[in-house]
């Protein structure tokens, strides 16, 4: 199914996509907003069923997304922002204009034409392997917190929370808050991370950002959570399902203090790593990358979050993980630049705003980005993934979850079969190939690979999916899904 | 702790010398893929001193693009057909001797499957004069392919059984061959990238020059796939060899409910057809990991590598035309790859007279997997001086300098 073709158009409706809709769209320009979610607001401003109103207390920058609503829902009245929820993109083909092809819900196609591109498609969390993670009662902090945001529900009664960054604090908030007993916040860095002389700059331009710890200092005081710095979980327990977690102390250098390992009764667990941006779009549309500062792999932009291929403008998480406010002012500055860029010629011309005022806010932006990109890098350097969970393997643990690769295949792939980069690994262990296509373990395996094979530490090779989500044969084919429910009963249990 | 067999290329990479490789080897194997793999093994098995070099990783070329197929079914009588029955032998005998499992080497069988009633006479003649070359065929009416996939379009015209069809997972099949050849004192460097041949004063090959430095030897094995074309124009022996693309689809894991490899009658066709466009014809196979792969499709358009939405829409079409219930089935991967094609779509196999000392293994199509034992087989029997198996004049290097003169 076709609809009328647009001047921009955007996928992610999170911070960056949203802002850069309305930006694009304030420009003058028509803009289809496309996102996987019923709602906009992306991972950051989820949903409940009761309405993310009844659930403020949850939100950060609530007062931000009304703003951006207010201006979406004006936009979407005189049609001039098309909004397609529920629609998950898993193509984008490139000619002289780009056809984005996105699924409604697993049914049908609907294919959106466009001239320019603006990609926000976020992060998720990134993972690491330990002793248990395939357990039952084991979830990715973001999964926690998405549970308890959109449908209210508690992923346990009592819940250890553990990995880096400040995140783990919102979740563990958030849990407490709806009435989980937080057993224990288990963060592998401490504070003292944030006093490194390159980010001491960074961090003070940016106390306010730094002084939303002291909100939740008050919120952990009155829920009675501890908080661990320099701590970590090492292991996940239980027969069926999660029934206690290990956690130790961690040395200067991330190793795990002998001795110090302790055992919690826990029935759910929440770790996060930080983000792995969500980059498929982008590296099928051809898009240099280059690794972070954090490990991940970002698409390069230029000044005006432009990426190297003509037209594809990307904002937000997949640019280098830095938050919702960098995202929001990044997705600004590529909403401006994508509705400029519709109607010049592209070899010559160069950005310039249409009017005083524009040009103002498009200052005022481009040092706010500076800022934040700085405050970003502060705390990618403040909050590493500690080299600990390396040790703790054991040669059975699980890496891909998915096909059941374990550290000890993927050892002797190296040894034996020759295995130097995760590309190859995924050929040879099948890492990486499930369902998930290497979204969770992509990161461990390239750190494994390395360490096994003595080669450098490089993620890329595992982040080509050229399908950005599961087709159907049936809409790939025909464009819906079979008018009859087909019999499934050959599917088995 | 795994025994280490030999040295493993990857962790010398990045150096600049040509450490890891024996000052003189009888014969440098130019390309770490699934050919490469087996010209290797079955050198060093020969007592010849080898060292493979590559590039980039190993099978980081079409052998990690492929389906893994081991066919006789698609061959029409001649010499390709020869050369499949020769490599269908050596590859059970590769699995018997090297463990079977550890490439997913499975005996599955092939089913060419008709819609029509004169597509399915065309099938027939097809597998009758293949029968008299020794291929062995089973006619299956319509009535009967239920028995061989419950899961088959209930309306096709019927079809052929080849049991001799095979499959395996070709990048672990290329990756144990290189283990067997370092096991009989093979040496594999990667990141080496060939840059030309020096010759003596009569024209002979002495060393292969390469972005680490020369490594003298007198014999070069250039299988290098879809890149074969370059590599010999370097090394002063050009053969004509250029990518056609194709698709893969990857379906998510299901219960094992396709057991044969199962295509559609117009892919012989299709495979022996020199046509610039597109041309697609499903070939649907289960594999050990429960995914199912659908093939085929044919595009000549250089080393293009975007995904070509209309190329997975129509094997799309073909796959569920062939098993209704993979509508409801999700694709969760696709990859391309680029196959390496001479213009009569037979290989390079052979001593290229025109540098002595050069051999070629190269420009096998989308048949390369399949063919590789035999080449390997070929080509060791060729560097130690002994006669071939089957007879390799159609696959020589020559045909094409006679063709152009």
């Amino acid at each position: 199914m076709a609809s009328s073709p647009v001047d921009v158009c955007v996928v992610g409706a999170g911070p960056a996509g949203l802002t850069a809709a309305v930006a694009a769209a304030t420009a003058g320009r028509t803009v289809a907003l496309v996102d996987a979610g019923a709602r906009p607001g992306g991972q950051f401003w989820r949903h409940s069923p009761a309405g993310i109103e009844a659930d403020r207390a949850l939100h950060h920058d609530f007062v931000k997304y009304r703003q951006l609503e207010t201006g979406l829902a004006r936009f979407v009245q005189t049609g001039q922002i098309r909004l397609l929820t529920r629609h998950q993109v898993w193509t984008i083909e490139r000619g002289a204009r780009f056809t984005v092809r996105a699924l409604k819900a697993g049914e049908y196609e609907r294919t959106v034409d466009a001239a320019a591109l603006v990609l926000a498609p976020g992060a998720y969390d990134r993972q690491v392997p330990l002793p248990g993670w395939e357990l039952p009662g084991v979830y990715t902090a973001g999964g926690a917190q998405a549970l308890l945001k959109e449908h209210g529900v508690l992923v346990g009664a009592r819940v250890l929370v553990a990995g880096t960054g400040p995140f783990l604090l919102s979740v563990a908030a958030g849990l407490a808050q709806r009435g989980a007993r937080v057993v224990g916040v288990y963060e592998a860095n401490t504070g003292l991370g944030w006093l490194h002389h390159r980010s001491l700059r960074a961090v003070v331009r940016n106390f306010g950002k730094l002084s939303e710890g002291i909100h939740y200092a008050g919120t952990f005081a009155r829920h009675r959570v501890w908080y661990h710095p320099r701590s970590t979980i090492v292991a996940a327990h239980g027969d069926t399902e999660v029934r206690a977690a290990t956690v130790a102390r961690l040395t200067r250098h991330g190793a795990v203090v002998p001795g110090s390992e302790r055992r919690i009764e826990v029935d759910a667990i929440a770790v996060g790593w930080g983000f792995t941006p969500q980059l498929e779009l982008p590296v099928a549309l051809g898009t240099r990358t280059e690794v972070d500062a954090d490990g991940s792999e970002i698409v390069l932009v230029g000044d005006w979050q432009q990426s190297s291929t003509p037209g594809v403008f990307v904002a937000g998480e997949a640019t280098g993980v830095g938050g919702a406010a960098l995202a929001r002012v990044e997705g600004e500055i590529a909403g401006y630049a994508a509705a400029w860029y519709v109607n010049v010629d592209h070899e010559s011309a160069s950005f310039h705003p249409r009017s005083r005022r524009a040009e103002r806010r498009l200052s005022w932006l481009r040092k706010r980005r500076l800022t934040l990109r700085a405050f970003a890098a502060a705390m990618h350097r403040a909050h590493p993934v500690p080299p600990s969970w390396l040790d703790q393997l054991q040669p059975d643990t699980l890496v891909c979850r998915c096909e059941e690769v374990s550290v000890e295949r993927l050892r002797t792939a190296a040894d034996d079969l020759g295995v130097t980069d995760a590309r190859l690994a995924k050929l040879l262990t099948r890492t990486g190939m499930g369902w998930c296509q290497g979204r969770v373990c992509g990161y461990a395996t390239a750190c494994l690979v390395a360490r096994f094979a003595g080669t450098g530490y490089d993620p890329r090779g595992l982040t080509e999916r050229p399908l950005a989500v599961p087709v159907p044969l049936g809409v790939l084919a025909h464009g819906a899904a079979p008018a009859v429910p087909a019999d499934e009963s050959w599917r088995g249990e | 702790m795994p025994e280490v067999l030999g040295p493993v290329g990857g962790r010398q990479s990045g150096e600049r010398t040509v450490r890891g490789v024996s000052a003189s080897p009888d014969v440098v194997i130019i390309g770490a893929g699934m050919v490469g793999a087996a010209c290797a093994s079955y050198a060093a098995r020969a007592g010849l001193t080898v060292t493979v070099v590559d590039r980039g990783p190993i099978v980081a070329g079409s052998t990690g693009a492929g389906e893994g197929n081991i066919l006789v079914s698609d061959k029409e009588p001649g010499p390709e057909l020869e050369l499949a029955l020769l490599s269908q032998r050596l590859w059970t005998e590769l699995g018997e001797e090297l463990d079977p499992a550890s490439f997913e080497l499975e005996p599955k069988g092939g089913l060419v499957v008709a819609e029509t009633l004169d597509g399915l006479r065309s099938l027939y003649d097809l597998a009758i004069v293949q029968g008299a070359r020794g291929v062995r065929t089973m006619a299956v009416d319509a009535e009967s392919l239920p028995h061989y996939e419950p899961h088959l379009a209930p309306d096709l015209a019927g079809g052929v059984h080849y049991p001799q069809d095979l499959q395996v997972q070709p990048m672990l099949a290329a990756a144990c061959l290189l283990r067997d050849a370092r096991a009989h004192g093979a040496q594999v460097r990667t990141g080496v990238e060939v840059t030309g041949a020096r010759r003596d004063s009569n024209g002979r090959l002495a060393a292969l020059l390469t972005n680490v430095g020369p490594i003298p030897t007198e014999s070069v094995v250039n299988a290098t796939g879809t890149w074969g074309g370059e590599v010999s124009a370097r090394l002063g022996a050009p053969v004509p060899v250029l990518p056609r693309r194709g698709f893969v689809l990857v379906t998510e894991p299901l219960p094992r409910l396709i057991r044969h490899k199962v295509y559609a009658a117009e892919y012989v066709a299709n495979v022996a057809s020199s046509e610039e466009g597109l041309e697609t014809s499903a070939v649907v196979e289960g594999t050990d990991s429960g995914t199912v792969l659908i093939g085929a499709s044919r595009e000549r358009v250089g080393f293009d590598r975007t995904l070509s939405v209309p190329v997975l829409q129509r094997l799309a079409a073909q796959a569920t035309r062939l098993f209704p219930m993979l509508a409801s089935v999700s694709a969760i991967r696709a990859y391309r790859g680029f196959r390496p094609y001479c213009p009569d779509h037979l290989p390079v196999i052979g001593a290229d007279p025109r540098v002595p000392g050069v051999y070629h293994a190269c420009g096998h199509e989308g048949a390369g997997i399949g063919l590789s034992a035999a080449t390997g087989h070929l080509i060791a029997a060729a560097l130690a001086g002994k006669e071939p198996e089957i007879a390799v004049s159609a696959f020589s290097p020559l045909r094409f300098v006679e063709e152009a003169a």
